[in-house]
């Protein structure tokens, strides 16, 4: 069935058990991102020191997608260089506006390319980009701060 | 199976024949032109625009037409604006527009803004557990200082009808304007602007099974006369100098520029349309329907009907939330079962926030829908409570 392209199993284990799922009590950024269509909406708090993102974090409500890539986001971000974050961030929005036609490097994208079928079904692909989107806003907020 | 009509309905092939028969036959820029074509354009705009006012049973020239619901409540929001100060449309701080918490961002946003910028001061009625408007401070909202008062007739959310007369006639005892959004009434039973002693209204054609890109906005004559216009330009001038311009009278006021003509003629099909089928027909229909509908719902195991679970003063507008399931994620499944419904916030916002709601999926009816259709909804919800295992 083609809904199970949109719902692989670890998109709704990530949905029933989000990671990083409760706001760090101190952060270096944080950020608010609503989409505004369906109303789906994130705070997410990151801590980067000496260029390495040490913590993710974020709190929200939406749809499965949405909560549960933003919840591979903050899992796949955390260890990582800031630079190396950024191109991880731009290697998942080249797979959201493929439609379809890319599986994704697992290598690099970790869970994240089990988001890959959303690249099919346009009404979804910004609630898959909004934890990400947070991510990349929070993560220049902090560099420039 | 269509049961997104709340959103925008579906179209007759009557609706289509029309508008392709004027661009065939009839199309030339109305009252512009000295030729037969412009004559005969003009001929099937203005019987659009009667074809509208007997609709409403309303007077022809009170009859406006504007590109949606969402461009007539704007334009009488600037309209109101514009007024200079002394006229019974000007707001100064002090004032009072009073809305409801249900209204749709199309009759909230443009008063918001509206007392932003004159400094009047916006209320609103409160919705109760039951999706109806708690009218119990009435007389305290609408006090002497409220000018106008914007409110829909029917949820767009909740399917709630909203029961204006108390409202009516306590705005006109203290000399307040009422300007009812009618999107989600005005297609589906017969409304009589005279009965309902509304002083404005404003509805989309293609929610009434009519075109895209027209609307009306009606008003009282005496009112519309005394206004200002919101857009200027060409036609909606009684005379016009380098320095200055009066203005003709309603309708051509508000219709400045060569308006949507084939639009008004595909709306005009649209109601003549309803009109076959009668408006009480229509009302019936649907009423049985959502009775149907509410019946099966409530039957339901997790899934909670948002808004009025009887049929009383409700219209065919069935909202729900599954337990477990993000709405997205039921349009989705649904969707999977070809069962089309709308999900989010519907442009009710405020209203979402006041229910405690990320959204909900909402199921609207209209002519064509069935009891077959209702059960395949029933159907695809049962099948998205089993893929989600919950
Ligand atoms: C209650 C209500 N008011 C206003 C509108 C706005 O109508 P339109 O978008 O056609 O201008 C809608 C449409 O969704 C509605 O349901």
């Amino acid at each position: 069935m083609e809904l199970d392209s949109l719902y692989q199993e670890v998109i709704l284990d990530h949905y029933k058990h989000p990671l990083n799922k409760k706001l760090s009590p101190t952060f270096t950024a944080q950020v608010h991102h609503v989409n505004p269509s369906c109303g789906d909406e994130i705070t997410l708090n990151v801590n980067i020191t000496d260029g390495i993102v040490t913590n993710v974090s974020w709190e929200g409500v939406g749809c499965s997608i949405s909560q549960a890539s933003t919840s591979i986001a903050s899992d796949l971000m955390t260890g990582k260089n800031l630079e190396e974050a950024l191109k991880i961030v731009e290697s998942f929005s080249d797979l959201m506006s493929s439609k379809g036609t890319m599986a994704g490097n697992e290598d690099v994208l970790e869970d994240g390319v089990a988001l890959a079928g959303v690249s099919k079904f346009p009404a979804r692909i910004k609630c898959a980009l909004l934890g990400w989107m947070a991510f990349k806003d929070a993560a220049i907020q902090s560099s420039k701060n | 199976m269509y049961l997104d009509s709340g959103a925008t309905s579906q179209k007759p092939r009557q609706v289509l024949d029309a508008e392709r028969n004027f661009y065939e036959h009839s199309n030339a820029a109305v009252h512009r032109g000295a030729h037969l074509l412009a004559e005969e354009a003009s001929i099937a705009y203005e019987g659009a625009r009667q074809v509208l006012a007997d609709f409403l049973n309303a007077e022809l020239d009170e009859v406006i037409f504007t590109k949606s619901a969402t461009e007539s409540i704007n334009a009488l929001a600037y309209s109101f604006g514009n007024s200079a100060n002394g006229s019974r449309f000007a707001l100064k701080p002090g004032d009072r527009i009073v809305v409801s918490e249900i209204e749709h961002h199309a009759n909230l946003i443009p008063w918001q803004q509206l007392a932003k910028r004159t400094g009047a001061e916006l209320v609103w009625f409160s919705v109760d557990s039951e999706g109806r408007l708690d009218l119990s401070n009435l007389e305290e909202l609408i006090n002497p200082s409220t000018k106008i008062v914007a409110i829909t007739h029917q949820s767009n959310v909740l399917g709630t009808i909203v029961p204006i007369k108390d409202i009516v006639s306590r705005a006109h005892s203290v000399g307040a304007v009422v300007v009812l959004d009618a999107c989600q009434s005005a297609p589906h039973f017969a409304i009589d602007v005279k009965a309902l002693e509304i002083d404005f209204l404003a509805f989309s054609a293609h929610k009434a099974l009519g075109p895209t890109g027209i609307g009306i906005l009606w008003g009282r004559s005496e009112f519309l006369n005394s206004m200002e216009p919101f857009l200027t330009g060409g036609s909606m001038i009684e005379s016009v100098t380098m320095t200055e311009a009066k203005w003709a009278a309603s309708p051509k006021r508000f219709e400045a520029g060569v308006p949507n003509m084939a639009q008004a003629v595909g709306f005009a099909a649209a109601i003549n349309y309803l009109n076959e089928l009668g408006m009480d027909n229509v009302a019936k229909h649907e009423q049985d329907l959502t009775a149907y509908a509410l019946k099966k719902f409530l039957q339901l195991d997790k899934v909670e009907v948002i808004g009025p679970k009887n049929n009383i003063d409700r219209g065919s507008v069935i909202s729900f939330t599954i337990e477990g399931i993000h709405p997205h994620d039921v349009g989705q499944v649904l969707d999977q079962y070809g069962v089309a419904v709308r999900t989010g916030h519907h442009c009710a916002w405020p209203l979402m926030r006041k229910l405690g709601l990320v959204g909900t999926t909402r199921a609207s009816f209209y002519v064509y829908n069935d009891e077959a259709d209702v059960d395949a909804l029933i159907d695809s919800i049962l099948e998205a409570q089993k893929y989600f295992k919950v």
